[in-house]
Parts: C-alpha cells; structure tokens; sequence
C-alpha cells in the first residue's frame, strides 16, 4: 500500500495492491486514519487499480472512512476498480456514500465540486 | 456422479481467509470454471471463513473447517466451526444487518454469498457453532 497528499484538493491517495480482506482491511485502516490525522486532508481516495480480489471487509472499510470524511465534510473516492470489485461496490450501496470514478482526476472532479 | 472431495481444518486467524479461498479455487480449477466463477466462489468462501473468524470466535483461538465436494459440474463447500452460534439466522442474512457494527463490518458477507453462489444454506446453535453449506455449479 502507498499513500500519498493531493495538497491541492486536502486528499489522502491511497493506492491498495494485491487482495483486500479482513486480514488486510485492519492495517489498511490504521494507516489511513494515522495519515488523515497528521495531514489533516478531508478526502480519500482509494486506488483499486492493482487490487485482485475485495470481500464484504473491503466495503466494511471503505464505509468506515466514509464515516470519517462526512464529519469533515469530505469525500471518499474510489477509483480503478474491477468490474467483479464494481460489482459487490453495488451490490452494497456503497456507490451512494462514496464517489466511484475511473480515475483520480474524474472523481476528484466529481466528489469536490459535489462538496 | 461423485468425482472428488477435500477437507481443510486451519486456525481461526485472519491470514489464513486467502489460504482457504485459494485451496477453494485450486480445488475447482479441475471443473475448468471462467474467471468469473472462480472470483465469485473465492469471495463466497472468504465471506464464509471470515465470519467463522469473527463471529464464530470472535478473533479469539478457534479451529475454521472447510469441506469441499465435486458432483459431476457442480460444487459444494462447507465452512464450519465450534464458535458462539448465530441466534437469529433469518437477520443475520438481511443485507447490511451486521452483529459487529462498531469493528466496521458492512453486513453484506450473507447477501454476496447468495449472489455468487446457487445456493446458501446455513444451521446454527448458540454456543455449538455454525455450517454454511453453498454450492455452485460450474458450466464452462
């Protein structure tokens, strides 16, 4: 996982690779938390691009950091998903809490001006 | 007709939900499923072993047990354990209900395993433990 500051629109990136589970989920979480509170951005966005496979503890997650974002009044993006990931995004609603673009510029875009 | 079958009996730590799916989908590999049924049956079976995990024993010590059986082109897995028990099945399969709210659970691990599976079915006694039979059939 990398993690990275888009100074200009307060966004944490967070690129995730490889399988998000439970297992997975918690360091994920630890990290992105600790980061939000020391760069003081109001934003996530997840890359899926490089993630091969995502269960209900991926959505559980996600949903979490959505939580954190809203009390800020930010937003969580995710962007580069799969279409199997896209799926279960859907199947869960959490296309209606989070920003589901294509890319960062595209949810960027989307999920700031929506602010 | 019965063409194979396997058991897998593993500790109830969370490193060991990709060790399971995948011994679930090198299992099937036989049956030559897409891409797709192999992805859908992973998650199913991760949604399975997870729970045992964290409901079942409550990230505590425990021991997950995974069955798997082939019957010409369809699979059957079955993921058990001797953990708490689900008091109330018919909820716990609600989508978005979840018994963990507060660890950030989403409460769709039932719904996903009725959506990639044919068929989901679960028996549970409170304090004995918990089975989730699911079964799919694999036409290439």
């Amino acid at each position: 996982m990398e993690l990275y500051l888009s100074g200009k629109y307060r966004a944490l990136v967070v690129r995730v690779a490889g399988e998000l589970d439970h297992h997975a989920a918690a360091g994920i979480k630890e990290s992105v938390d600790r980061e939000m509170a020391r760069t003081g951005a109001v934003n996530i966005a997840f890359d899926l691009g490089a993630v091969t496979f995502m269960d209900s503890s991926g959505i559980g997650m996600i949903m979490g950091r959505s939580k954190i974002t809203s009390a800020l009044g930010g937003r969580v993006i995710v962007y580069g998903a799969s279409d199997n990931i896209k799926r279960i995004i859907s199947m869960s609603g959490l296309n209606r809490l989070v920003t589901v673009a294509e890319s960062l510029e595209d949810g960027l875009k989307e999920a700031v001006c929506n602010v | 007709m019965y063409k194979n079958s396997m058991r897998l009996e593993f500790p109830a730590s969370s490193d060991n939900e990709r060790f399971a799916r995948t011994v679930a989908a090198a299992f099937i590999l036989e049956l030559d499923p897409t891409v797709d049924q192999l992805s859908e049956i992973k998650t199913a079976v991760s949604e399975a072993v997870t729970n045992s995990i964290i409901h079942g024993y409550d990230n505590e010590y425990g021991s997950v047990t995974m069955e798997g059986s082939i019957f010409d082109d369809t699979v059957e897995f079955v993921i058990s354990d001797d953990g708490a028990g689900i008091s109330d099945i018919r909820r716990a399969r609600e989508p978005l209900f979840t018994g963990k709210p507060e660890m950030e659970r989403s409460g769709m691990g039932f719904t996903i395993m009725e959506a990639f599976m044919d068929s989901v079915e679960v028996e549970s006694e409170v304090g004995k433990g918990t089975r989730v039979t699911m079964s799919k059939r694999i036409s290439g």
